[in-house]
């Protein structure tokens, strides 16, 4: 559509802006400030400078959270894309089914963050959950609050369980707009299951694809409720994912200094997956025109 | 002719499988679904003593009794009304500033307007644990610590932008003859906006206002952070199930299944929709 030049359209902007500013500048600002200064409590700072970030940067534990953040977010990606693909491959194309299919599948999207942990955490328990019990059953050792490789199973596979549904829909609507004709078209060249995916699905499907892994990956980027009330972040440190960290050391230890040069460093590098995000969005949007 | 025979029988082999694959593959991916939630209604339908003492797949002594619980308990039912107040407060207030804001985005090309889109999204990908302490402290100052407007301000951080994203994705839908033509007849800004722009995407001011529930409704870091007593969200007090006998199992999981009702009630109409929200409208 052509959009036409209006400086006036500023005024139906500015609840917005006044609104995100007051909710979204304000405190950034409170936190590039304490990441630039030091207190010794009583409400008296002294300029810092740079000392946070330099000790962030050389800090052990902040390493290790981001080794476990990027580990914790490969998993994911590598099992929720293509299991969320074959699941919309499988779905009823329409009908009852469908929505059946639809509504089901949306069901854990819909779920309160912490109740999600409270599920699996119950699920998990060799005592009183299914999954625990049977597993103990089969004679396997499961344990997620000490044992540091089940912690993790269960976080991926809680993860999994919450988030592939949300890929699964996205390649489902991908799948939806693609018209007949090119199926019969792809039938009369006899093209096997394979090159239909390859050559037809797939491409189709890239676009709201490339936004799945965005999200996904900026949302289990910043994951902090499901995973903080099934392990607490342990056994030891196993699973202190970035938030994790950050909550304690900001709310937990008050080590404002620290914790606000951390949130910089991270909220920057999300910053550049917003962006990244943002550019494909836009080139899907003049794809359609 | 033989060959057309072949053809049809191995192809009749090739489909037959193929439909049944498909049912199996949906049926387990389901099921993998369902099963945790089934095992917390199965829970919440027991008493104390038969989750602990037994292994049954489905309740014995069939039990209300956690549901009644906190049916009963301020503490517990009060959770739910405050979790429901600030929710519908940030939902309004979201859908009130993002209208406007998304019909400017959708029809107008002004100063610094992709930037603005930008730095919006940008709002929506904020991890909350970035700023779970400066809310804390912003809202402390301001006085309003421990206060339904608190969350539902602080959820708009995320909300609005989510809101404004898949609201300029229905209005680009509609087209611009649309608004030219009410001009013409006469029709001021605000009289055109009401009576006949917001009747066209009605269904998309519905999508908002459902995922702006949603995303408020799910989130607990911010408003556990920001509230103690009086407007504490129930996903904050079902934490606090640990009593001196050990965790209440039952209530905990009864909790658990009242907070997936609302989600569950209203996601039929939506059903089509979801992953347009999800995607910010862009699907």
């Amino acid at each position: 559509m052509e959009k036409t030049v209006n400086q006036k359209a500023w005024f139906l902007v500015l609840p917005v802006l006044l609104l995100v500013a007051f909710s979204a500048v304000i405190p950034l600002m409170t936190v590039v400030n304490y990441s630039v200064q030091d207190t010794f409590g009583n409400n008296q700072f002294f300029w810092a400078g740079l000392e946070w970030f330099e000790e962030m940067l050389r800090s052990e534990r902040m390493w290790d959270a981001l080794g476990r953040q990027l580990m914790f977010s490969g998993i994911i990606l590598a099992i929720e894309i293509p299991l969320g693909i074959f699941v919309a491959l499988n779905m009823p194309k329409s009908g009852f089914w469908s929505s059946f299919c639809l509504v089901l599948m949306s069901l854990p999207l819909l779920i309160p963050w912490n109740v999600v942990g409270t599920i699996w955490q119950i699920f998990g328990r060799v005592d009183i959950g299914l999954l625990g019990y049977t597993l103990d059953a089969l004679g396997i050792n499961y344990n997620y609050t000490q044992d540091i490789l089940a912690a993790w199973v269960t976080i991926i596979v809680m993860d999994v369980w919450h988030w592939t549904s949300l890929v699964a829909l996205l390649a489902f609507a991908g799948l939806k707009s693609i018209p007949d004709a090119y199926y019969q078209a792809a039938k009369i060249d006899q093209a096997s299951r394979w090159k239909v995916f390859r050559f037809i699905e797939l491409p189709k499907m890239m676009g709201v694809l490339m936004i799945a892994i965005l999200l996904r990956f900026m949302d289990s980027f910043m994951i902090y409720t499901e995973p903080f009330v099934v392990t607490g972040g342990g056994p030891g440190n196993a699973t202190t994912l970035l938030s994790i960290d950050l909550v304690k050391m900001a709310l937990g230890q008050f080590d404002l200094g620290p914790a606000a040069a951390f949130s910089i460093m991270y909220f920057l590098v999300i910053l550049l997956i917003s962006w990244v995000f943002y550019t494909v969005m836009t080139n899907l949007d003049k794809r359609e025109g | 002719m033989a060959d057309m025979t072949v053809n049809k029988t191995s192809s009749r082999g090739l489909s037959l499988p193929k439909i049944n694959s498909r049912l199996v593959v949906m049926t387990l991916y389901l099921l993998f679904l369902l099963l945790p939630i089934y095992w917390l209604l199965n829970m919440s339908l027991k008493t104390n003593t038969e989750i602990l003492n037994e292994f049954t797949l489905f309740p014995r002594n069939l039990t209300f009794a956690n549901y009644a619980t906190i049916l009963t308990d301020p503490a517990w039912y009060m959770g739910y009304v405050n979790s429901i107040i600030y929710v519908t407060v940030n939902t309004v207030i979201s859908l009130a500033v993002a209208l406007p804001a998304a019909y400017a985005f959708s029809r107008y090309h002004f100063m610094g307007d992709k930037h603005l889109f930008f730095w919006l999204l940008t709002n929506r990908m904020a991890p909350p644990a970035v700023f779970a302490l400066p809310f804390f402290q912003l809202y402390s100052s301001v006085g309003l610590f421990d206060t339904h407007i608190a969350v539902a301000l602080a959820h708009t951080l995320f909300n609005v932008p989510l809101a404004v994203w898949i609201l300029e994705g229905f209005m680009r839908g509609v087209p611009k003859e649309i608004d030219e033509t009410a001009y013409l007849d006469g029709y001021s800004f605000g009289a055109f906006f009401v009576k006949i722009f917001t009747p066209l995407i009605a269904s998309g001011i519905g999508v908002a206002a459902f995922f702006c529930f949603m995303f408020s409704w799910v989130e607990l870091l911010l408003s556990r952070t920001l509230t103690t007593v009086d407007a504490k969200p129930i996903a904050a007090i079902m934490t606090r199930t640990q009593g001196a006998s050990g965790i209440d199992w039952g209530v905990l999981a009864a909790a658990g299944i009242l907070t997936i009702v609302p989600g569950a009630l209203v996601i039929y109409f939506v059903r089509n929709y979801i992953a347009k929200g999800f995607a910010l409208g862009r699907v």
